[in-house]
């Protein structure tokens, strides 16, 4: 499988990443490279093979349904680019 | 024991009994590692130093050792890779997008470091968001390694992504250092600048505070001058968290007190699919002195097979990419991080203009893969058989424990090379990693040993891969590798003013 121009761009648009127009086309050919390195994988038999979803076999840990941190606002605003009253301020979204 | 008469060339180990046995003090110890440090700018591997910190955190220890309050790593100058978020020092993780990022709170394993005595000369330089091999994609510039060719004067890269941390232990900057692997960020700088890098099993070290980048791969482990330092180190990272759920409950065991129990009876496994086509033969060459060096020590060499091997790197940058692409989303411009000083026409433009400037074209070509590999009627096809070939490999290693209780294998496909030399084909830098990115995948601890040196006089490392949660016989096998090796080449103080 391969990529085209149009998919750079739509992948790009769906990862919010701005993609200059001038970037399109080597984009297109580093990730077609890694596309066509990656196709050996389809060689592989996976019939009947489980996809993995822990390396370690451990059931989830639960904890209580409870508060444990907070009360932080000021923390948790300090690094934004922008903030107000402990809210973040962006553009405006609603018309 | 004869101690070094510089304190900057102690190990980790000599210093330990050197400040609990009251013959130096930590500030004396921090303040001969903090001008190591500052003479060391030529290298790189500082992304912040902060001498005022570890100062004061040497004078507490002084205090605490003086009041018979030691810790086990009292008074121990460390450097930190910029990926673990430090309280109230910045944190970058290589990147633009976090160049004014201050964290208000420790990650776990660093401030383990801290209440076991330890002492933080600063942050060290490392791969954007630790995706490379070489230390290239850093936004700060690449490190240097500290090591040259023989009668060369050319900029060698560290390996990468910890390369920071590499160079820092290789030039004797700390006693040690941490570092994360997702595919081999620790083993492959560590065996390209004659140190020592442990990556534990996944789970042995919680993730909590460190920045994410491919959450099912990343683990922290130590980088240091020997193993007994790793042995040392790990034990005090090592921790249960609740903060991290993957964090595995499994008692952490005195890594040191086992390490000189040698490898008499051990089962030692050579797989035959690590023998790569194109690899020089002076790695081959290593990995046969290193099988005989254990069958010397009484060591068993048993022939073994992992069949989907070669597969290991491909299904690699699929998951990789594919959970980056996920962790990486959290950079919008609005919460912390860079926001584009640009006119923007909306929100959407302002995360696009926002993460095209703060992300490097590294971290952007991952995650435009990640993004794709997820994305809807591609996901079965990579995403999915990338998972299914990751059970294939962890069973491999299943059936190769049943004939082995170690396996020995190279730890890069060859030595350090020149900046810049293989910055403009991906998948050649991603070949780095071929040796070490199978551990990650099957979450096993893997640990680099420096071996020997190349006709150029240049490190080359040897790997060991051990069961899940048994870096003690891990560490016991590197260190009787360590012994034979009597590996003490350093490199020449050429950064030095």
């Amino acid at each position: 499988m391969s990529v085209d121009k149009d998919t750079v761009r739509r992948i790009a648009k769906l990862a919010r990443i701005a993609l200059d127009e001038s970037r399109v086309e080597p984009m297109e050919r580093e990730l077609n490279g890694i596309l066509a390195w990656v196709e050996q994988l389809q060689e592989v038999n996976v019939e009947g093979i489980e996809p993995m979803t822990s390396v370690v076999a451990q059931k989830l840990k639960m904890r209580d349904d409870v508060v444990t941190d907070g009360g932080i606002a000021e923390a948790i605003t300090a690094n934004a680019p922008q903030s107000e009253d402990h809210f973040f301020v962006v553009p405006k979204v609603v018309e | 024991m004869s101690l070094p008469s510089n304190l900057a060339d102690f190990t980790l180990a000599e210093a330990r009994d050197a400040v609990s046995g009251k013959k130096v003090s930590s500030t004396e110890l921090t303040k001969a590692f903090s001008k190591a440090v500052a003479d060391a700018k030529p290298l790189n591997v500082f992304v912040t130093e902060t001498p005022e910190k570890a100062l004061e955190m040497a004078t507490a220890s002084d205090a605490r050792i003086a009041k018979g309050e030691a810790g086990p790593l009292e008074g121990l100058p460390l450097a930190i890779k910029d990926l673990f978020c430090t309280k109230d020092v910045r944190t970058t993780a290589g990147s633009n997008i976090l160049s004014n990022f201050i964290p208000p709170y420790e990650s776990t394993v660093t401030q383990n470091l801290w209440d076991a005595g330890a002492v933080m000369l600063g942050k060290t330089n490392m791969d954007e968001f630790a995706m490379g091999s070489s230390n290239e994609t850093s936004f700060y510039k690449p490190v240097l390694s500290p090591w040259r060719a023989k009668n060369s004067n050319s900029a060698l890269v560290p390996g990468g992504s910890s390369g920071g941390s590499a160079s820092s232990v290789a030039a004797n900057l700390c006693l040690g250092a941490t570092g994360t692997d997702t595919g081999g960020s620790i083993r492959q700088p560590a065996a390209v600048t004659g140190t020592v890098g442990l990556k534990p099993t996944y789970g042995r070290c919680s993730r909590w505070g460190t920045v994410a980048f491919a959450s099912s791969l990343d683990q922290a482990g130590p980088m240091t001058r020997t193993v007994r330092d790793a042995a040392i180190l790990l034990r005090h990272m090592a921790s249960v968290d609740p903060k991290d759920s993957t964090s595995v409950d499994v008692p952490v065991p005195d890594y040191e007190a086992t390490l000189e129990n040698g490898v008499k009876g051990l089962r030692v496994g050579i797989p035959k699919e690590y023998r790569i086509d194109g690899a020089p033969p002076e790695i081959d060459a290593l990995w046969q002195k290193g099988a005989g060096w254990l069958k010397l020590q009484g060591a068993e060499i048993v022939e073994v097979s992992l069949p989907h091997t070669k597969y290991a790197l491909p299904a690699y940058y699929i998951v990789a990419p594919a959970e980056a692409s996920s962790n990486l989303a959290r950079y919008d411009g609005v919460r912390y991080g860079h926001r584009t000083k640009e006119a923007i026409r909306d929100i959407t433009d302002l995360y696009e203009k926002s993460r095209a400037e703060g992300f490097g074209a590294e971290v952007r070509r991952r995650i435009l893969i990640g993004t794709y590999v997820l994305s809807a009627g591609y996901y079965d096809a990579y995403y999915s058989r990338a998972q299914k070939i990751r059970t294939l490999i962890l069973r491999d290693f299943e059936r190769a424990w049943e004939k082995c209780d170690v396996l020995l294998t190279p730890a890069t496909p060859g030595p350090a090379f020149a900046i810049g030399e293989k910055s403009n084909d991906p998948i050649s830098m991603y070949l780095n990693d071929v040796f070490t990115v199978t551990v990650n995948l099957a979450g096993l601890p893997g640990l680099a040993v420096p071996a020997g040196l190349t006709a150029d006089g240049l490190p080359l490392g040897l790997q060991i891969i051990g069961k899940a949660f048994d870096e003690a016989t891990v560490l016991r096998a590197g260190r009787s590798i360590e012994t034979a090796a009597n590996f003490t080449a350093k490199p020449q103080h050429w950064w030095a003013a």
